[in-house]
This record gives structure tokens, sequence and C-alpha cells, in this order.
């Protein structure tokens, strides 16, 4: 896809994320439209080697959400990939569906590892760097993370891991929106500069404008292409509920489901967005 | 002729080596305590099969969820205090829910890590264990049954909790024993009460078999070493015959093995039931030997509640 394509994807993957959380009637649309640019570059800007058709194909790169509760964008961008049906997504959270609160890899193809309890998916991403040297396979590993996940001190076992063993096929997203379910990270505690944090742990650390395709896209492929003995880490400015007015950078929105008036305004400014562009 | 003496964890190491060799791919990840789980051993021998993350449990949970998804088998380490409790939620969340490929096996479970204390006398495990889903939980008795564990283990698919102690216990089991997923075994037969035990208990309830036997009580010991699935068609059948329970577990009490015979009798066979085991609370330091006798866990005790038990039939 180029450039332009790409955008309209993001655009189609947040009309998908607010359609189905309003059906839902509960879910989290704030962090998961702050990543729908990143998600959309992974899976359809050619950074992530993959295969809707044969999910478990041996040479593929593997991608992980560790901010689970953003499994909105998750499903979205693997529906818009052809993981399985569109019309799936409509069940989302409902008896029997595939499509769980939080990623369930025994139920969904394309899932790679069960998340939803925040700090644990940098962990099972080194592993799975890990495994795939110890397999001897060139394939990356990505995983996308949230900024107050990074509260966590899982993540900061699995950062000092990784750099120690030099996992450089493993890059960590932070998807940096700056606000929680208490409020602003700085407010609540404050991980102070994220980027030096990794840094100091031997990380490689990128920084961009994680809603800016054309950045995100590069940063993206830099990183995946830096085999320097080190892990990568992109610090991904973002802006919770990007592309929906009311939703902005408010962190009431962080897990709330838009009701049928808001659900028709977040939609028509979406539409009219990707008009626009 | 006095038993040989070994302690369960010494199987672990070693076993590992013997299945990368028969051609198993299995990764030990290990949070700075290879020496004392012994997986060092298989360091030694092939070292790039044990991880070691230093000290970050969590961390250990999540690098094996990792390997398993690769393709690996891999098992966890640690001490059973830091590698079950400290780390539910990453087995819980992480490896059971997603029935992952992981074998959470630590060492210096119970009070056999004696003169440490109560703040490293792991306690609680088996029922925090066996509590979840898809998780298996296997109790070996001795060195030989902790060999078997591991292969068993190691050879079933998905999450399987291997329970082994720090201290030497004598050997109840000859060298090349196997066990089944989801069997007990009954080692000695009886027809006055059963007593039904896992771990190193097994060692007390034989001896405890041996004391009543003098006194002319004809008691059955059976190993429940998998103490999930647990073999109720086996205990059921001895507790026809003799009427009445004994459970004796180097835990608690509540939610072991003494938990799980509990339920299984309720529901489906009410009988007399005596619990020997921690008494809902922490231990203390002390040598192994004193505190099975300060915590009424040694083979007297078990006798004591046999005989107790009978006299509720």
């Amino acid at each position: 896809m180029n450039l332009e394509e790409l955008k309209s994807m993001a655009g189609d993957i947040r009309v998908d994320i607010v359609k189905m959380v309003a059906e839902a009637g509960s879910g989290h649309p704030g962090g998961s439209l702050s990543a729908a640019d990143i998600m959309c570059a992974l899976y359809f800007g050619g950074v992530l080697k993959h295969d809707a058709e044969n999910p478990k194909a041996e040479d593929r790169d593997r991608f992980l959400l560790s901010k689970g509760h953003a499994a909105p964008a998750l499903y979205a961008t693997l529906a818009e990939a052809g993981y399985f049906p569109k019309e799936e997504l409509a069940t989302l959270r409902k008896l029997h569906s595939r499509l769980q609160g939080h990623p369930d890899c025994r139920k969904l193809p394309g899932v790679e590892a069960s998340t939803g309890s925040l700090g644990q998916g940098l962990s099972i991403a080194a592993g799975m760097a890990l495994g795939l040297k110890l397999n001897g396979s060139e394939s990356s590993v990505f995983t996308l993370m949230g900024d107050g996940e990074c509260q966590e001190g899982q993540v900061w076992e699995a950062a000092m891991f990784a750099a120690h063993k030099g996992l450089d096929n493993l890059v960590a997203i932070v998807d940096h929106n700056h606000l929680q379910i208490d409020g602003r990270i700085e407010t609540v505690c404050s991980p102070e500069d994220l980027g030096d944090k990794f840094r100091s742990f031997g990380w490689q650390v990128f920084q961009c404008d994680g809603n800016d395709m054309e950045a995100i896209l590069a940063t993206l492929e830099s990183a995946k292409e830096s085999r320097s003995g080190k892990p990568c880490v992109i610090v991904a400015e973002t802006t919770k509920g990007k592309g929906v007015s009311f939703m902005e950078d408010q962190a009431g929105w962080h897990g709330k489901a838009p009701n049928a008036e808001q659900t028709e305004q977040a939609l028509a400014e979406l539409t009219a967005n990707k008009e626009a562009k | 002729m006095a038993a040989e003496k070994k302690a369960t964890r010494a199987a672990y190491g070693e076993t590992l080596v013997e299945l990368v060799e028969q051609g198993i791919d299995v990764v030990a990840v290990e949070a700075d305590l290879s020496g004392s789980t012994t997986t060092k051993k298989l360091g030694a021998a092939h070292p790039e099969r044990l991880v070691n993350v230093g000290i970050a449990e969590q961390d250990m949970v999540g690098v094996a969820a990792g390997l398993s998804l690769t393709g690996h088998t891999a098992f966890t380490g640690s001490f059973a205090v830091f590698g079950t409790g400290r780390v539910y939620d990453q087995i819980r969340n992480t490896v059971c829910y997603a029935n992952l490929n992981v074998k959470i096996a630590p060492t210096h479970a119970g009070i056999s890590v004696g003169p440490d204390g109560g703040s490293h006398q792991m306690v609680e495990d088996i029922a925090l264990m066996r509590v979840l889903p898809n998780m298996r939980v296997l109790v070996p008795a001795d060195y030989y049954a902790a060999k078997a564990a591991i292969k068993l283990a190691a050879e079933t698919p998905g999450p399987v909790y291997v329970r082994m102690g720090r201290a030497s216990v004598p050997c109840v089991y000859e060298p090349g024993k196997e066990l089944e997923m989801g069997r007990a075994y009954v080692l000695r037969e009886g027809s006055d009460v059963s007593i039904v035990a896992c771990g190193v208990e097994i060692d007390e309830a034989l001896k405890a078999a041996e004391l009543l036997a003098a006194e002319g009580i004809s008691a059955e010991v059976i190993d429940a070493f998998c103490v999930k699935p647990l073999d109720e068609d086996t205990i059921l059948a001895s507790v026809e015959k003799t009427g009445c329970i004994v459970t004796a577990e180097e835990h608690s009490v509540i939610g072991g093995l003494g938990g799980a015979v509990a339920e299984c009798l309720a529901a489906k066979h009410p009988a007399p039931l005596e619990r020997v085991g921690m008494q809902d609370c922490f231990g203390t330091s002390a040598s192994y030997e004193e505190l099975l006798v300060e915590f009424h866990m040694d083979a007297a005790a078990i006798a004591e509640a046999a005989k107790k038990v009978i006299s509720r039939k």
C-alpha cells in the first residue's frame, strides 16, 4: 500500500474500532484509536511479514499486543487483513465470540499470545525472540505496549533481559499517549523519559509521531532492519482517542463505549476526515 | 539396611540433560538459582538450553511462555515460594489461560527448606496450582519419582506443575520407576484405614503403617503423586474397603491433597477424613526433621490421625 492507501486503511480501522466498541457496549476505544496508525503500518505497510491465509507460517514475523485492552485495534486490523470475516467484529465481547474482551490466542487466528494482564507482553516477546534465534530463524518479533503499562515492574525485568541477551530481532513499540485510567501518566506515576530509561537498559531507542503514518512507517522499518546486537524500542508519541474529537486526550474514554449519538458523531468525523484526505 | 537418601531436586537438572540427549527440545529458564535447583547441570552440558534471567521470576515465566510459543518445551525453576506465589498471575494469565507448553518446576517446596524459615517454606503452592484450569499437579515422593515426573511433564502437552524439595529423603521407589498421569499407586495394602499421601510424606506414611501394624492395625498406603487430575477411582476403591482416610502432605491442609480428597469424598463417598499437614499456619526456622515433629507431620502423627479416624467410623 502507498502512503495514501495506508492513511485510508487507518481510517477504516478507526471506523471498525468505534463501531465494534459501540456494538459491544463496552471496551477500550481510547488506546485502540491511539494505536490505529501503528497497527496499520505494521500489517499493511510491509513491515510485518505475515500471511492471513497461513497464520502459523514458520517464517512469519510475530506481533503480540502487550496492551491487550486495545484488542479492538488488533481485531479490526486482523479482520481488514483477512484473518477472519469483518462481520465477526460485531461479536466483540459477546457470548461464544472468538473476539474476547482481551486477546485469546486459543480462539482467534493471528493472535500470537493471550494478553490483557499488563506488563507481560515484553517478556513473552523476548522469549519468542530468543526461541526464534535458537531455531535459527531470521524472523522478527514486535510488541505494542502502553506507556502506563511501563509502570509494571516486569517490563523492566524483560528490558534488562532482552538487552543482556542481545535480542536484536525484537522491536517494542510504546504507544505513548500520556493517559491512563486515573489520568495523565505524569500525574499518576511518571515514568519520566521512557526513551532514556530503555537506552540506559541497553536498548536502541527510536522516537517518532505515532499518529503520523509516514513517520511511524519509516521508524518501524528502521527498527526492524537494525540488527545491531541491541533490541529496539520505538517511543511513539500518540494522542489517545485519535480521530474522534471528543475522545482525544481524554482519560475518560480509556474504557467506555460511546452511546448512539456519540457513535454517530464519531463515525461522521472519521468519515469526513477520510474523505478530506 | 537404611534406604538410599536423595533430594527430589537432584533429579531435575540431570533429567533435563537426559531429555535433551534423547532429542527432546527442552529449555530451562532459571532465576539465579540454577545451582540450588540443579538446572546448572543442563547449562553445563548444553549451555544454550539454560536461560538465566537473573532475579526476575515474572520475566522467567514470560520468557518460558515465549519459548513455548516458538516450539520449545520450557521449564521454569526457582524456589516454590517465588516460582508459584510470586508469579501466580503470570502462570494464570500467560501460561494456563493460553494452555502453553510450560512446565512450572520449582524446588525447595514445603517445610523441607528448614532453617530458611517461614518466609521461604512454601506450603500453599499445591493449592495455587491445583485451582488453575489446564494445570496438572505432580508431587513426586522421592528422587526416582521426581525423574519420572519430569519426564512425564515434558511428554505431556500443556502446563504441568512439578513440586520438588530441598532435603534428602529416603527413596521409596526403585530406579527406572515410571509414573502415569492421573494415576495413584497403592504402595502397601491394608484394610482398616487408607493413608493417601504425596511427596516426602509418603516415606512418613509408610513408617506410620509399620507403627500401626505393630498395634494390629492394617493401613493401606497410597501415593497420590498426581494431585491433579486426582485418581479418584483408586482412592474410592480403597475407602470402600477401609471406610476411612488420612491424607498427609507437606503443605497446608487447605486446598492441597487433603482438600482434593475431601472434595472427592464429599461428592462421591462420604467417609471420615483426617488431614495431616500444615494446619493453616506458616512454618518457622528449624531442621526439616524437627519441623516434621513440630507441625505434627511425622510418622507418629500420621499413625495418631489414623487411630482417630478409625474411631470415627
